[in-house]
């Protein structure tokens, strides 16, 4: 770039720069796009051969075992209401874990935590979304898993070896920090004013907290559940490593569930025919876990960003 | 009226020292060495004031000598900064409010505080009034809820304005009207004292003016300690002048005095316009 | 007047509201930092056992009639086994004696083996030699063994125990410092598997991820931040990379599947197409980052810059970007960490496979290290899960490494304008 030009060619190469820093901008689109057509390309093809309606809500999954014989082209039953089940259990339970645990957290950095206080913990607590997921899933097969055994045989309760419970829960601690950082930043992001406001009226931090922070960082907190959940659905390693493979429709957190991620992952590792319904169907509920992660990663983007333009 | 924080008083201080305004008139409050430090950063020296009871106390000055800094201190909210302290004493009702044992929260319930600028909560105009009495748990019931937020908003010479959208957000209001919410809302839960710091400096000419006519009239009921940065407002609403100047008080007394013929030539100069 | 709100009672029940949420912000924060300390320490305390491997010491004889003259074929393992009968000449029918060979490693054949290689001329002669116990043996003396079990349950019998404890008190068994596990790639043996072939094929995998991703992010960023007009397809891109930041990994890795091996042949299990689908992922994070650095550059640099007369690209190319550089390695460091860790997409794409020999560039079929952790943590034998937690201590490492070094770069360069 230091060399000198005369100003015609200048412009040219210029030009020429200006097009490249545009193109290198397009590849997010194009990624976009790439897994929009990849996964809508494959998914067509399996839900020609399976109908959309026996896929959204069938009751059984089972890829492996043909069920009629008659069944063109098809090897097994590919009904994804079993592992949407098991995908809204285990999630449930990390928010149940990270939704007070990180709510509580934030609140207490925000509004009563020093400043220098803050600037330790927060990245403390960070670290815990910094841990690579097959840890957790390490941890949650090997250690959590077993504990919660041996710990429900000793109430007399029967733990399933990947029962649900032991997955959600470190899955949780993995996502506190993704609650208690957004809704930090949100809280704070509440106008000072406010806080006098309500100081100046005599009320203690914990009703100003309640009654002005809180509703008023609300659209703020939600987005951060939302954003959190959005991460547990589509959280792939823990749940591999600790959750089951049988598709068992219950709501009973000591079972075993299989997950969305779980099947993909089952259905596409090891020896495969890439034409098999099976395959195809590893991207059926590929596109699914998409367009529910976008749908709640949208609206929280939306809501956080209106949140901000009230109180610029 | 039964005082509770009166026993909680530790030490006794000398009686107040009457200035010229208060001769033959209550004090409601009495400052006496008050110091004040951000930090190292020592904000405040040795403040004695007496604030009349039921009238309009002005403080002015130079921007960033104090004033915020010392109409913060009647009602602690310097407490909520990290690294300010105060020091000295300043007596309510013969109880020193500086000492750690009185609640701030209570004090703060008796002696409100109207800000700078407008900051309704984003909430609707019936609560942002009704927030205050609720937390002090001041209505048993809806009606006498309605009861506080109708009077407190006329009294705010708000009720016309706003009496056919109580339900609509308090931050669709003007600035003024948003301002007179605050005043209702402060209002609302009682208080002997109110403290406005710059109420009208984020407000146009027509709505500063209904604002000053609240505060006199206003005064019939509360104490009033207002900062001001103009020298006409203050002249039009106080009775009473409090001059700092970089972290001093340096000239107090009858408002009317003070304008005519200060004692310190800083005054006299800040007055007619020489510091600003 | 009424000023109920002043008694004591009333205010002493609000202020212990206070301190009732203060309480759960200090619990709150107090479990998520004990998660993360028990998360390290049973790390630790799980991982560093992987560090010492049980050795066996043999009296080897390099037995012309076993190996003839030395060839790579030769049975070495048949060395030790002598060597190791030789020690218990009690030892006759054959059951017994494969029992007894259980205690040793097949890695011992390879040890001998590899000593010959180096030295010929040890053909003849008899030396005592550290060879590798067998996995069985390192947990027992590692002290991870169930006691209470039933024989029949246990991975040692009553025999093997007894040996193992004479040969100790012989002093031929001991833990010694395991430096294969950093120099060899993965085994289906405990005792020989090593950490090297992963943490290569994360190394080629980074390379191609870092290769792709910062250049085309500072590009990116670079034009949405300094050229970009205010129009739709700026807002476009905008609302793409926020929205990509958040899709699931494994969706990136469906994505690799489909496009770079189904669609464009690339090859399974390599660095390139693993580094490609990470690149991706990535892409956003360092543009966010990099557009953050150039947006604290003050303007007052860029009009410098162009009052000289520079055009707008010169003054963002000479001036602006150099300033933010600080900014964007940060960015582009903690974009790598995040690659680092990354296992989901990998799986998609074959980089899962049991790979023993150590890859030797980008398109050799490889695993990476969390997968490697990955495939251990899902293999039977005991004596993996603490190879499975040292595998996890040298991931994270790597990731405090890069985190230090982001850190350290972030201090060292920070401007204050
Ligand atoms: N929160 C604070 N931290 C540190 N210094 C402060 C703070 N608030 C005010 N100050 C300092 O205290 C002095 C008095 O400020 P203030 O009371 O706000 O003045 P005024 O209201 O008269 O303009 C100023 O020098 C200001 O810089
Ligand atoms: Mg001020």
């Amino acid at each position: 770039m230091y060399v000198t030009l005369n100003p015609g060619n200048r412009k040219v190469v210029e030009g020429v720069i200006l097009w490249i820093l545009v193109l290198s901008s397009t590849i997010a689109i194009l990624t976009t796009l790439g897994i929009v057509a990849s996964l809508l390309f494959e998914s067509v093809r399996f839900f020609k051969s399976v109908p959309l309606t026996d896929f959204l809500f069938g009751l059984e999954w089972s890829p492996q075992t043909a069920i009629r014989s008659d069944q063109v082209g098809a090897s097994g039953t590919f009904g994804a209401i079993p592992l949407l089940a098991g995908t809204a259990l285990i999630s449930a339970i990390a928010m149940m874990v990270a939704g007070p645990l990180g709510l509580f957290a934030a609140i207490y950095l925000a509004e009563y935590s020093s400043n220098r206080m803050r600037s330790l913990i927060k990245p403390a607590l960070e670290i815990l979304a910094g841990i690579p997921t097959v840890v957790y899933g390490f941890l949650a097969a090997l250690i959590v898993a077993p504990f919660l055994r041996s710990g429900g045989e000793g109430l007399g309760f029967e733990v399933s070896s990947e029962s649900a419970l032991a997955a959600g829960l470190v899955m949780g601690v993995m996502i506190i920090p993704i609650v208690s950082s957004l809704s930090d930043d949100v809280i704070r992001a509440v106008p000072q004013s406010l806080r006098e406001g309500s100081l100046g009226l005599g009320s203690t931090r914990a009703e100003m907290i309640s009654k002005v922070v809180l509703p008023a960082a609300f659209p703020g907190i939600v987005s951060a559940m939302l954003l959190a959940t959005s991460r547990a659905i589509g959280e792939t390693m823990i749940v591999v490593m600790a959750a089951g493979l049988a598709a068992n429709l219950t709501a009973n957190p000591l079972q075993a569930v299989t997950t969305v991620t779980v099947q993909i992952v089952t259905l596409l590792t090891g020896d495969q025919e890439f034409d098999s319904p099976k395959t195809l169907a590893a991207f059926a509920l590929g596109l699914l876990l998409f367009l529910v992660t976008l749908v709640l990663n949208v609206i929280a983007l939306r809501v956080v960003k209106n949140f901000r333009e009230q109180y610029d | 009226m039964v005082n509770p924080m009166k026993d909680m008083t530790t030490e006794e201080h000398p009686a107040p020292l009457l200035h010229a305004v208060a001769q033959g008139v209550p004090i409601k409050i009495s400052a006496r060495g008050v110091c004040v430090s951000y930090g190292d950063k020592q904000a405040l020296f040795d403040i004695d004031l007496d604030i009349p009871e039921r009238k309009v106390t002005a403080l002015i000055g130079p921007s960033g000598c104090g004033k915020s800094t010392f109409i913060r201190c009647l009602n602690r909210m310097n407490d909520v900064i990290e690294n300010c302290h105060v020091s000295g004493v300043i007596d309510m009702d013969g109880v020193n409010i500086l000492d750690k044992k009185v609640d701030a929260v209570g004090l703060r319930a008796r002696v409100g505080m109207v800000f700078q600028k407008p900051n309704p909560f984003p909430k609707s105009i019936y609560e942002n009034v009704a927030y205050g009495p609720k937390i002090h748990g001041l209505a048993s019931n809806k009606k006498d809820m309605d009861a506080i937020v109708g009077k407190s908003l006329s009294r705010a010479g708000l009720w016309d304005e706003v009496k056919d959208r109580l339900h609509s957000p308090g931050t669709g209001l003007s600035g003024g009207q948003q301002q007179r919410l605050c005043i209702a809302r402060a209002i609302a839960v009682r208080p002997q004292v109110i403290l406005m710091d710059e109420p009208c400096s984020a407000l146009d000419p027509i709505a500063t003016a209904k604002i000053e006519e609240l505060i006199d009239e206003l005064k019939e009921k509360f104490t009033i300690v207002m900062v001001t940065h103009s020298m006409q407002q203050a002249a039009r609403v106080s009775q009473a002048t409090a001059y700092f100047h970089l972290g001093q008080l340096v000239e107090k007394g009858d408002t009317k005095k003070v304008f005519t013929s200060p004692d310190d030539e800083r005054t006299q100069a800040y007055i007619t316009g020489r510091i600003g | 007047m009424t000023e109920y709100f002043l008694e004591p009672a009333s205010l002493a029940k609000r202020h212990r509201a206070e301190r009732r949420y203060r309480l759960y912000g200090q619990l709150a924060i107090g479990l998520a930092l004990l998660f993360l300390v028990l998360i390290f320490t049973s790390l630790i305390a799980r991982g560093y056992g992987a560090l010492q491997q049980t050795e066996m010491r043999l009296d080897i004889i390099f037995d012309k009639d076993v190996i003839g003259d030395g060839g790579i074929q030769a049975d070495y393992q048949k060395l030790a086994r002598n060597a190791l009968s030789e020690i218990f000449p009690g030892v006759k029918n054959r059951k017994d004696k494969r029992k007894l060979y259980q205690l040793l490693s097949d890695g011992a054949g390879y040890q001998l083996g590899n000593s010959v290689q180096n030295d010929p001329s040890i053909i003849g002669a008899r030396q005592s030699i550290w060879v590798l116990a067998a996995d069985d043996v390192d947990m027992y003396l590692k002290g991870n063994v169930t006691e209470g079990l039933d024989e029949s349950e246990r991975r040692l019998n009553d025999r093997q125990i007894a040996w193992i404890n004479a040969l100790q008190e012989m002093g031929r068994l001991e833990l010694r410092f395991n430096s294969r596990f950093f120099t060899l790639g993965d085994s289906r043996e405990p005792e020989l598997a090593g950490i090297l072939g992963a943490m290569t094929g994360t190394l080629f995998t980074l390379l191609v991820c870092f290769a792709l991703s910062f250049p085309l992010g500072v590009l990116a960023a670079i034009y949405l931040e300094e050229f970009a007009p205010k129009n739709w397809f700026a807002d476009l891109i905008e609302i793409n990379i926020n929205n990509l930041a958040a899709v699931p990994s494994i969706v990136f890795g469906l994505l690799g599947l489909a496009i770079f091996l189904s669609l464009l042949n690339m090859p399974r299990s390599a660095p390139l197409v693993g580094g490609l689908v990470l690149a991706l992922m990535t892409l956003p994070t360092i543009i966010i980052a990099a557009r953050a650095a150039l947006k604290s550059v003050p303007p007052s640099i860029r009009q410098a810059a162009l009052g000289l007369g520079a055009s707008p690209m010169q003054s963002v190319f000479h001036h602006v970007l150099p300033s933010a550089m600080p900014g964007i390695l940060t960015g582009a460091i903690i974009g790598m960490a995040q690659a680092l860790g990354e296992t989901a997409p990998l799986l998609m794409i074959g980089m899962v496979a049991f790979i023993v020999d150590i890859p030797q560039s980008i398109v050799d079929p490889a695993t990476a290290l969390p997968v490697q952790i990955f495939i251990w943590a899902d293999s039977p034998e005991r004596a993996f899960v603490e190879k499975t937690a040292a595998g996890i201590l040298v991931l994270l490492a790597f990731l405090v490494a890069m985190n230090l070094s982001a850190i350290i770069l972030r201090r060292r360069f920070e401007r204050r304008w």
